[in-house]
């Protein structure tokens, strides 16, 4: 089962990075041949996204490393591993890590490389990088999750892009995290892009218009295309189990924290959950409104957007649980203390340089 | 668990929909309210009320109100 636990690692700073242009969900003529763009919003919780088709998941975790390495008056000779979550990763090869230990001029003494997981990747990674941190050989690490720029114009009016930074680093004493994972690869194909991979490799039907037969909205091979109502379904089933799962397994009351950051799924979702498992709505944090979903960055983004200012004073209990594209989950609990919280990077300008 | 207040829960789904419309042999995806942001509710509905986690391919199969009923029904 797993179930994880690291000590002697804790969180040093959160930072994130969203393209500066604002996109409106309300301004899409033609959403779906179901629903208008309102009922779209009102469903769904996304009004406003940062999209920039010219920026990678990568283009936006720079400068929110960057900020938060300056914030945290971090030697970048110090950090000694990087890890890379996302499904939009630069090239298909190099991992977009190695790229970014040199854009972002770490140490070639740097253990860097990419996972690839989508809405439970920032949960991924942290035990990651914490299992890496545990033992006091690594001192500094960095988590960079998120998604950007997709094969082709992005056309699905809930997911927004963002890039976002976690840095962790080894303290001898600190209670560390402790996780819960799970995973159903029989819903591989719940939120699925069909081509592109080396299964289904890119040709001309990998660009033809298809109904999927769900929610009224055609894509074409290359886009990302999801049953609404099985991961619907999912969300609202397995998020609080695994966070009772969790609870149940450490010995401890889930409803003894002071923050929970949820996935930004959609809002009918993340409501219902909140509700099953009891949650007080002030405690439960939310940024789908103004930057949708933005899968692996959602839980980190939340925290920089909504809780600035709030949780750093004093030490704060965490309960952050990932769901999604998969099917895969997990749930994290950990204590933040003197956490540094970076303002959010608004990215408009491009690193001038000529990529291959 | 009794099809009236399935009925019951299944209408309260709905906004613009008069209450009268709806009855065991309802083709519910007929209705002009029906959409797959709606099909989301009445899952919602379903695991809050019954407990039951239904699928896609359950409410794509349901012509009826009815159908629907007997598949939450099944998986008590």
């Amino acid at each position: 089962m797993a179930f994880l636990e690291f000590k002697n690692v804790r969180i040093a700073g959160v930072s994130a990075g969203v393209p500066k242009s604002v996109f409106c969900n309300l301004d899409i003529k033609d959403m779906s041949s179901e629903y208008d763009a309102a009922s779209f919003v009102e469903t769904t919780g996304v009004k406003e996204r940062r999209i920039d088709e010219r920026m990678t998941t990568s283009d936006l975790c720079v400068p929110a490393a960057e900020k938060l390495i300056a914030d945290l008056s971090w030697e970048k000779s110090e950090i000694d591993a990087l890890i890379f979550v996302s499904q939009t990763t630069d090239y298909y090869l190099p991992a977009t890590a190695c790229i970014v230990q040199e854009r972002l001029g770490l140490s070639r003494e740097c253990y860097a490389t990419d996972v690839v997981i989508g809405c439970s990747g920032w949960v991924y990674g942290m035990s990651i990088v914490a299992s890496l941190l545990a033992n006091g050989s690594i001192k500094k690490a960095l988590l960079m999750a998120g998604d950007a720029k997709r094969h082709v114009p992005t056309n699905d009016p809930l997911f927004g892009f963002a890039g976002t930074v976690t840095a962790l680093e080894y303290k001898e004493g600190a209670a560390g995290f402790k996780f819960h994972f799970g995973t159903d690869g029989s819903g591989y194909d719940a939120i699925i892009i069909p081509d592109g991979g080396c299964r289904n490799q890119i040709s001309d039907k990998s660009f033809k218009i298809e109904e999927t037969g769900e929610g009224g909205r055609a894509t074409n091979r290359l886009q990302t295309r999801m049953k609404g109502m099985d991961v619907f379904s999912f969300g609202i089933t397995t998020a609080p189990k695994s966070i009772k799962r969790l609870a149940e397994h450490f010995g401890f009351d889930y409803l003894d924290m002071d923050y929970y950051v949820f996935h930004q799924a959609n809002m009918k979702m993340n409501n219902l959950i909140v509700k099953k498992l009891k949650l007080d709505p002030d405690k439960v944090p939310s940024c789908m409104y103004e930057f949708g979903n933005t899968s692996s960055a959602s839980i980190p983004l939340t925290i920089v957007t909504q809780l600035k200012g709030k949780c750093e004073s004093k030490p704060s209990k965490f309960l952050c649980c990932g769901f999604g594209v998969g099917l895969s989950w997990g749930t994290v609990v950990f204590e933040a203390e003197d956490m540094v919280i970076s303002d959010l990077v608004e990215v408009d300008e491009m690193e001038d340089r000529e990529w291959v | 668990m009794e099809l009236k207040d399935f009925i019951e829960n299944f209408a309260a789904q709905f906004d613009d929909t008069d209450q009268s419309e709806f009855t065991p042999e309802t083709e519910f995806k007929a209705l002009d309210e029906w959409s797959s942001l709606t099909a989301l509710s009445i899952i919602a509905m379903v695991d809050e009320e019954y407990d039951v986690a239904l699928k896609g391919d359950d409410v794509k199969k349901a012509e009826t109100i009815e159908d629907l009923f007997n598949t939450v029904k099944s998986k008590l």
